[in-house]
């Protein structure tokens, strides 16, 4: 524990500090562009130079500079203030100052330090530089005469996207930052890079000349697009999302948003379903709600009626959908909408236990059947940490761009049972060793299998717990949690063959299993699911209401509601409150404070914010066989659900990035 | 004047082949066994003893330098010598002929300079434009090879030791060492922050040592002659002797090894033919490379030419590179075309080099035809001011100079400048 003194203020910092961290410690701001907490260190903006005694008579850059005990670190002398205005002059001179039409206006580092750190006025009467902005794809709006070559996004990408997507071209003043021959920059997080830019050389072309960031109203949510449930900022203005932005959370997302989760929000004021629909003579109609009801009270639904939960609804929904069905005498509850069938009778056997920030800590890792970086991008983000820190990463499944070294043991899951030497060497022999089982291991019934490894391998040890499932809907945990998985899967629902099948936004569930029940289709897009319904009651989006999630980790975590849901659309629980009364079942709540009150009662992890304590790992049963060649269930990573199905944006990274059309434009 | 018994470079000018064979009867490669017999440490130490300073520039005691690095590898990474040839620096030729025309003084030395750090290889980074030179290294170095005094138990010593020689592509800043070890590494030549230092973690990671050529080329002559002969020569704390590269405004522009310390009037009068047109006609002179500041007439003509005896001046040794300018000179524009230099060649990691670097030479450009406010003189220095000290690598510092040299010793001639371009414009405007 090094001892310094910050502008006379003594106080100790932790081993390894930099200088830059501190002077945060001893609260003095450093102003700083180039570096970043997540990001190497490059010190190549100059901005953070402070004086430091002992050491050459000159400012060094406190971010790079290590803290060493007796250093006498100055923030507030007058050669600081006289290098920090003149590398702020240099900033500036060949900067466009064009922040009347810069989306960055009001959000930008450079701004915002000018105005503290820089001297006023420009004493440059030359003509500035002027860089040809570069095509960065669908996503990454770009105006590089701005960019001050802080390099984060080349840093960003290289280190944590693990992808040499963007660099440095030329060099001096002539220097500029482009992705290479101007792809598009392709990766699932890339535009994390729009956050990273300190100035408005990197902006987000979707949200292009949309707002001004003080006009936004801003909402905590929770990301539903995968199950890693990243904690995002939802930004409205009126009735419409513009954007979502990332909120630092250490636990889950750090800092960063899947391409998915930030952009799909557009879709959310796209092909909405705002109005109750019926079909009648094979056509949907429009109805009211009474009418609906009425025609769900006459499929004569008592003890016979189930419900399948969507990827993307909230713990409330799911639970309200619950108490209606058991005041009907029903249980037909499922949340797999593919058929999967594992075993769901200990949730701790299903749920990813090492938590994300804690696989960054495994030194073994072995995969079975998920492709991590379409199925949860901020999990490969951690994969990418722990093998920096030399983990040795096998996959069992087809192989995939994992941007680190990893053996893969091949596509049929059957090897599990006869895995390569090296593989039992390497776990027998490591400290922290895990497996990430994702979709596709699940479909290939390879769950009994992993916890049989997880026994040999001694997965759960002291403060270790290896053993994971990575899922890929954001309902997932909290489904099971509520008790939306049958022994037999959905084929149990349809074995019933229940006079009424609600459908709370479930859009990848294959309906024709279900040829004479009355299809209730509950929810807020006119997708898969809408169009096999035989009933449509609008309902709301994830940004539309309040809700309780579950990540994959069993992680609660609380979103807020934003905005209000389109035309005639409703909170879910409150149609699913309004049909109880039609239907003669009381199902003892009136409010979301009531229904939250008794789900919690019901489920009580659900009130507590954080993980939620699953128990101990059950013992394998010994009896399943892993099978078959496995197959990836995200096949298109932009288009996973009816929100981005619907979103333009997605759309267009889907046909650009993936099936690389719209090229023509980019070569314009 | 240097007596012809104390010269290292017998083939400076390539009256003899550079091969082996004749490298060897001019008493190169001489039993170097019994050289590296003598120990690392003991090798170090007489380095350290002869008072040798880096040919390169910045004058950094050898000896010393080699004594950071680790005596043992704790967690087996091997270490490195890195042998920076990249000789960009306007005005210096010094490397060149070494390589031209000695290499095996080169190759043996980084034998014997990298057992003494106990390195396991050495890279030689090569100029890309040094091409026939280039051609002529990997020649001899393959020589060097057939004949066992490189590779597997090099010249017989039992020691094992590689020399690779890498071209570089053309950027002058890959002659600074981290960028040259990024440059090896195959990344863009940009310089690396310092710390880590080189010693602790260069070269892929691992502890290496950056050196000129020249520093190297001189080690075994050194070991063979004993430090307290090269310490004999020169001056204190200036020991030595030195390849001097006279350019520009004399009779015969030449290379040429002379004692540390000889007067610049005796250096010039004995290997140059003096000045064109005379000592009245000597304007100014940059002593040691275009990186820097000039010294005018009056302050160098019998200064001595050694690391100490220029920094008094307020200017430098550097490479030894001595640029003399008769008074035809128009000597605002050689400045500002130096300038145009450091705006090229700067990296454009750190913001003060890369806008700086811009900035300056468009105002010295102006400055060139006194286009230009009085005010803007003190500004320039002051922008001059800004950019040295506050970059990662000394670049910013070398683009800085020369202009502080100028200003501070031409401020009369920028002036005057102005003034009859304002009296021209006056004139025209009328």
């Amino acid at each position: 524990m090094p001892k310094v003194s910050v502008d006379g203020q003594e106080l100790e910092v932790p081993d390894g500090a930099t200088v830059l961290q501190a002077c945060e410690l001893a609260g003095k701001e450093i102003p700083r562009f180039c570096y970043h907490e997540r990001l190497s260190i490059a010190g190549n903006c100059r901005m953070c130079l402070v004086e430091v005694k002992p050491g050459p008579p000159k400012p060094q850059a406190s971010c790079a500079l290590p803290a060493t005990d007796g250093q006498e670190i100055r923030t507030d002398s007058e050669m600081v203030k006289t290098a920090r205005e003149g590398v702020m002059e240099f900033l500036l001179i060949n900067h466009p100052l064009d922040c009347p039409i810069c989306d960055q206006g009001g959000e930008c580092d450079l701004q915002d330090q000018a105005m503290a750190y820089g001297r006023g006025g420009s004493r440059y009467d030359l003509n500035k530089r002027a860089v040809t902005d570069k095509y960065m794809g669908p996503l990454i709006k770009t105006q590089m005469t701005r960019c001050i070559h802080c390099t984060r996004c080349v840093r960003f990408s290289e280190e944590v996207a693990g992808v040499d997507e963007i660099g440095a071209l030329y060099r001096g003043e002539n220097m500029q930052i482009t992705t290479y021959l101007e792809q598009a920059a392709s990766h699932e997080l890339s535009a994390n890079v729009i956050d990273l830019c300190p100035v408005g050389a990197l902006t987000s072309r979707p949200y292009a000349y949309e707002a001004r960031p003080w006009e936004l109203k801003k909402t905590l949510s929770i990301d539903v697009s995968d199950a890693v449930g990243a904690n995002i900022r939802l930004d409205s203005r009126g009735r419409e999302i513009l954007r979502a932005l990332p909120r630092v959370n250490d636990e889950v997302n750090e800092e960063w948003l899947s391409d998915k989760g930030r952009y799909q929000v557009d879709g959310l004021v796209r092909r909405r379903l705002d109005k109750v629909w019926i079909r009648r003579d094979g056509k949907l109609q429009a109805a009211d709600w009474n009418t609906a009801f009425q025609a769900i009270a006459d499929a004569n639904p008592q003890g016979s009626i189930a419900a399948i939960a969507g990827d993307l609804v909230d713990c409330e929904t799911m639970f309200a959908a619950k108490t209606l069905l058991a005041g009907l005498g029903s249980d037909l509850l499922e949340g797999r909408q593919t058929g999967m069938d594992y075993d769901v009778s200990n949730l701790a056997a299903v749920n990813f236990n090492s938590g994300f920030s804690g696989i960054e800590n495994a030194d073994a890792i072995l995969i079975i059947g998920s492709h991590v970086r379409s199925e949860a991008a901020l999990v490969h983000v951690r994969l990418r940490k722990a093998v920096k820190r030399g983990a040795r990463v096998f996959v069992v499944g087809p192989e995939w761009d994992t941007t680190f070294p990893t053996t893969f043991l091949g596509p049929d899951a059957g090897v599990l049972h006869d895995l390569p030497a090296e593989v039992g060497e390497v776990f027998s022999k490591a400290e922290r060793p895990a497996i990430i089982l994702g979709a596709a291991g699940l479909a290939s019934g390879a769950l009994d299998r992993s916890l049989r490894l997880a026994q040999d391998w001694k997965l759960v040890r002291d403060g270790w717990n290896g053993f994971n499932v990575l899922h890929l809907a954001a309902s997932r945990m909290g489904g099971l949690m509520l008790g939306y998985g049958r022994k037999g899967g959905i084929r149990d629902l349809a074995a019933a063959a229940p006079n009424v099948l609600l459908s709370l936004g479930a859009d990848e569930v294959d309906y024709s299993a279900f040829p004479n029940s009355l299809k209730v289709y509950i929810g807020h897009h006119g997708d898969r699911g809408a169009h096999a319904a035989d009933i449509i009651l609008p309902a709301a989006s994830y940004a539309e209401k309040d809700g309780t999630y579950v990540n994959t980790e069993g992680r609660v975590q609380y979103a807020e509601k934003a905005v209000y849901a389109p035309g005639d659309a409703r909170e879910d629980w409150t149609i699913l409150r309004a049909m109880a009364d039609v239907l003669g079942v009381s199902v003892g709540f009136d409010s979301l404070a009531e229904l939250q009150a008794s789900m919690v009662a019901a489920v009580p992890a659900l009130g507590v914010e954080g993980l939620a304590d699953l128990g101990d790992l059950p013992a394998s049963s010994g009896g399943g066989r892993a099978s078959g060649v496995m197959k990836y269930p995200v096949e298109d990573f932009y288009l996973t659900n009816p929100i981005a199905r619907a979103s333009v944006v997605m759309q267009r990274c889907s046909a650009e990035l993936l099936h690389g059309e719209g090229l023509a434009e980019a070569a314009e | 004047m240097l007596a012809d018994r104390d010269r290292i470079f017998t083939n400076l000018y390539g009256f003899q082949p550079w091969n082996l064979e004749a490298a060897q009867k001019r008493g190169d490669w001489d039993d170097t066994k019994a050289l590296i017999g003598r120990g690392h440490d003991a090798i170090i130490d007489e380095m350290k003893a002869s008072g040798l300073r880096g040919r390169g520039g910045a004058g950094f005691p050898t000896g010393l330098k080699w004594s950071f690095m680790p005596k043992e590898s704790k967690d087996g990474r091997p270490s490195f010598l890195v042998i920076n040839a990249d000789e960009s620096e306007p005005g210096s030729c010094k490397d060149r002929e070494i390589i031209r025309h000695d290499p095996h003084k080169l190759i043996e030395g980084a034998l014997v300079a990298g057992y003494a750090m106990r390195a396991r290889a050495a890279y030689i980074y090569i100029r890309g434009e040094y091409i026939r030179e280039a051609e002529t290294l990997f020649s001899a170095v393959a020589e060097a090879y057939d004949a066992g005094l490189l590779g597997k138990n090099a010249a017989g010593s039992g020691y094992d030791f590689d020399v690779f020689v890498h071209r570089g592509a053309g950027a002058y800043i890959c002659g600074e060492e981290t960028a040259m070890i990024e440059s090896l590494e195959g990344k863009k030549g940009q310089p690396r922050l310092k710390p880590p230092f080189p010693a602790g973690a260069g070269l892929y990671g691992c502890p290496t040592t950056v050196n000129n050529v020249e520093s190297i080329a001189v080690v075994p002559t050194i070991l063979r002659r004993g430090a307290s002969w090269f310490s004999g020569l020169g001056r204190e704390g200036n020991a030595g002797t030195k390849l001097f590269q006279i350019s520009g405004h004399v009779e015969k522009p030449c290379v040429v090894e002379e004692e540390m310390g000889i007067s610049f009037r005796e250096l010039i009068e004995t290997h140059c033919g003096g000045i064109t047109g005379g000592w009245d006609n000597l304007l100014a002179v940059i002593p040691g490379g275009s990186s820097v500041p000039l010294v005018p007439a009056a302050e160098i003509m019998d200064a001595p030419m050694d690391f100490d005896g220029l920094k008094a001046l307020g200017s430098g040794l550097g490479t030894a590179a001595v640029i003399v300018m008769d008074k035809s000179t128009d000597i605002v524009r050689a400045i500002s075309r130096i300038s145009y230099f450091y705006k090229h060649e700067s990296c454009g990691q750190c913001t003060p080099c890369r806008e700086g670097t811009g900035w300056m030479w468009r105002v010295m450009e102006r400055l060139r035809e006194g286009d230009a406010d009085v005010a803007e003189i003190d500004m320039l220095l002051q922008v001059t001011k800004q950019v040295e000290g506050h970059t990662i690598c000394a670049l910013g510092d070398a683009a800085a100079w020369p202009i502080q040299g100028l200003i501070r010793h031409f401020r009369p001639e920028l002036e005057r400048r102005i003034a009859e371009y304002q009296a021209n414009f006056a004139v025209a405007a009328e």
